[in-house]
């Protein structure tokens, strides 16, 4: 095994899993992510990992074998996307509440109808109030690395809630790129063994799942998971320390890019990241004061970091890869929320909503929104601009013509 | 049949792992099933549960068992013991647990995750092998949200959502689904009926499914006091006429092969159960239908006619 490989977003999640040393994978085919579980029972069967992985017949059935397994002690791996991700939704809560730690990978996709296969947020975006950690990927490196620092910061006893990783479907997930591998040694370094909070005993029986039957008591148990989520934050910035300090590579949880002396900034996460970085590069050139902030943790929501880093900006637009319908960006409504208290906050504050079911974004569009920024008073304040091309107008109406639809 | 050590009431292990305190009605027939199982299955397991009644068995911070729980949602119980089964496997494989750290895994639910709701999840289950068990407590409708039709409602029943009126003097139009032929079908290898005023039939049912590997089924009759209209005294008294009269079989299946553990040599007329509860009053107040009670008496009797002439077969 070379140290540096070509290899999709979802051989990269199979590899972080098989790194973690994962006991068990439960598992339910959805396309862009079935690769993932395709990869890891192939290495099973080889003899390449020790682990169980078990197909279900739904992925509410595997979420909820993923939650009891991690209860029982099990170090545990899944995946899904969209449509499967919001079959299961249910669970989610569930697995948190019963402080599972386990992983899950969400590989994004739009979500019916109309029936889509690429990627948008909506499917992950969803499950932001469920008590799991999210973190979002922007290549295939990050998407190993990401499921590694899952593992720690999830297991970690201050925390002990499960975890999402984000990856775009199709853009990294059917993406190949170069991914450094780390050692099974640097891995067992960083990774302590999963030590589960009094498993099931036949000596020392254990209930998990009680009802509570009173506000006060399910209060008192929802700001606990809350006060776990917030100390998230701090661990993940001692454990992404360590693996620095293990692999060279950083990950922060709120990422700035030519934010120095930046006055227009973009806030944005994932994939389109990439082509969002080359665009501010371009307004550089062009002297264009133009910077980046890339969030890979969306809960628990570094309010505080964001305002910090777009504190005394010009004017700061957010991307937002989804659409609540009838409000807008979901990022952008939380980001605007992070900045109300920030005295110093900058004074034009734009919503983009682009890259729907997928749709590409070219960096002249990305340009276009650095454009809005230095000139606001293009737009109306508040409303969200719509990324949505002439030509590909003409493409959806040429489409609609041809089928010849009146 | 092979050896047992139940032969008669005194043989019922003195051993208690429900003990008193729950929260659940007088006279619930469920929780006497449950407490009658728990002897012969042990205290190394842990049952799985979905939403029902005897979820409420633990509020937290209390419990009346003294052996593990795990609730996990309406529709995936069996995907939880799945989960957990497997988790145990691997952990010993891997030597992280020791065997002695082993327990068997129950699903534990009313007829509602069994019959509808979590069907899918059952059928999975069994279709991979899943070695579980699998409690039905059969009340025969929706209890826990104030007794709504199920799946497993007989025909003919008055419940809150099919409740006799005059354009629909029957009550329930449809027939309780039989769980014992779905879950026959997939071929486990034990599946059995069982009954609260049965007891020693119970026993060695669970006796003989301790030998198998693999998915097996008991599906529970029971009485549900508020539910059912019946008095909470009387639920061991309506359980045995419900056998006598030939309304609740009790039978097993090994590997598919089933035979009736008990066979009455005559059937008591149907009347006399459902004279017991108040969801068939309305089969005889305030005025008889006659031709729906004998609808439900032909069945039964069409039933049993099947029974006996494959015994005779045999
Ligand atoms: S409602 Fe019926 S099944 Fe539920 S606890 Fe009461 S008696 Fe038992």
């Amino acid at each position: 095994m070379r140290e540096v490989e070509m290899m999709t977003g979802n051989t990269a999640a199979a590899w972080a899993a098989r790194l973690a040393d994962v006991d068990y994978i439960p598992a339910f085919p959805i396309t862009p992510q079935t690769e993932i579980i395709e990869t890891l029972a192939k290495w099973i069967g080889e003899g390449l990992m020790k682990a169980k992985l078990v197909q279900f017949e739904s992925e509410h059935s595997m979420l909820t074998a993923a939650g009891t397994a991690s209860l029982a002690g099990a170090r545990v791996f899944t995946a899904s996307s969209s449509q499967g991700l919001l079959y299961g939704f249910e669970m989610l809560y569930s697995i948190s509440g019963w402080r599972a730690p386990l992983v899950l990978v969400n590989v994004s996709r739009g979500v019916a109808a109309p029936l889509t296969l690429e990627p948008d947020h909506n499917d992950v975006l969803s499950a932001r109030d469920s008590g799991f950690i999210q973190l979002h990927a922007e290549n295939c490196q990050d998407v190993l690395d990401l499921i590694l620092l899952a593992y720690r910061v999830s297991e970690d006893k201050r925390v002990r809630l499960p975890s999402i990783v984000n990856m775009d479907g199709f853009y990294l997930s059917f993406t190949r790129e170069p991914v450094r591998i780390p050692s099974k040694e640097i891995v067992g370094e960083f990774l302590p063994p999963y030590t589960p909070t009094l498993p099931f005993c036949p000596s020392r029986p254990v209930v998990k799942g009680a009802s509570v039957l009173s506000g006060s008591l399910y209060t008192y148990f929802k700001h606990n998971m809350h006060e776990s989520m917030i100390r998230a934050s701090e661990v993940i910035d001692e454990a992404s320390r360590h693996f620095e300090e293990l692999t060279g590579r950083p990950h922060k949880p709120v990422e700035g890019f030519y934010l120095d002396d930046a006055e227009y900034v973009l806030v944005m996460s994932n994939s389109f990241t990439t082509i969002g970085k080359k665009a501010v590069l371009r307004l550089r050139e062009k002297g264009v004061p133009a910077g980046l902030v890339k969030l890979v943790m969306l809960r628990p929501f570094p309010a505080a970091q964001l305002a910090r880093l777009l504190k005394n900006r010009r004017a700061v637009a957010v991307f937002d890869q989804n659409l609540s319908l009838g409000l807008g960006g979901i990022i952008y409504s939380e980001v605007a929320g992070a900045l109300y208290n920030e005295r110093k906050r900058p004074e034009t504050l734009i919503s983009v909503i682009g890259g729907l079911g997928g749709k590409y974004i070219t960096m002249e569009e990305f340009e276009y929104i650095f454009n809005l920024l230095q000139h606001p008073e293009k737009i109306e304040p508040g409303k969200p601009v719509f990324l949505f091309r002439k030509d590909e107008l003409r493409a959806v109406e040429n489409t609609i013509k041809l089928a010849g639809v009146v | 049949m092979s050896e047992t050590r139940y032969k008669t009431l005194r043989d019922v292990p003195a051993e208690e792992y429900l003990l008193p305190g729950s929260p659940e009605c007088a006279g619930c027939g469920a929780q006497l099933v449950l407490r009658i199982f728990l002897k012969a299955l042990g205290g190394d397991a842990v049952l799985v549960n979905a939403a029902g009644c005897l979820t409420l068995l633990n509020v937290y911070p209390y419990t009346p068992l003294k052996l593990n729980w795990m609730y996990t949602a309406f529709a995936s119980a069996p995907a939880g013991a799945q989960g957990i089964r497997d988790a145990l496997d691997i952990l010993i494989e891997k030597g992280k647990i020791t065997p002695k750290e082993d327990l068997k895994v129950v699903t534990f639910t009313g007829d509602g995750a069994a019959y509808d709701i979590g069907l899918h999840a059952a059928s999975g289950a069994i279709a991979r092998g899943l070695d579980f068990y699998y409690l039905v407590y059969d009340n025969e409708a929706y209890s826990n949200t104030g007794f709504q039709t199920s799946g497993a409602t007989p025909f003919a029943t008055s419940t809150k959502t099919s409740q006799p009126t005059t354009l629909n003097p029957i009550g329930h139009e449809g027939v309780k689904k039989d769980l014992f032929e779905i879950w026959r079908s997939h071929k486990p290898p034990y599946i059995a009926t069982i009954a609260p005023s049965h007891i020693v039939d119970m026993l060695r049912k669970i006796e003989r499914a301790l030998k198998y590997r693999g998915p097996k089924l008991f599906i529970a009759f029971s009485p549900c006091p508020p539910g059912w209209g019946s008095d909470t005294s009387e639920t061991v008294r309506i359980s045995k006429l419900a056998v006598e009269t030939g309304v609740w079989p009790l039978k097993e299946a090994i590997y598919g092969e089933v035979r009736h553990t008990f066979i009455p040599k005559v059937l008591k007329p149907v009347e006399e159960y459902l004279k017991t509860q108040e969801r068939y009053k309305h089969l005889f107040h305030p005025r008889r239908q006659e031709k729906v009670i004998k609808t439900i008496q032909e069945n039964i009797n069409q039933y049993w006619q099947k029974v006996r002439e494959k015994e005779k077969l045999e």
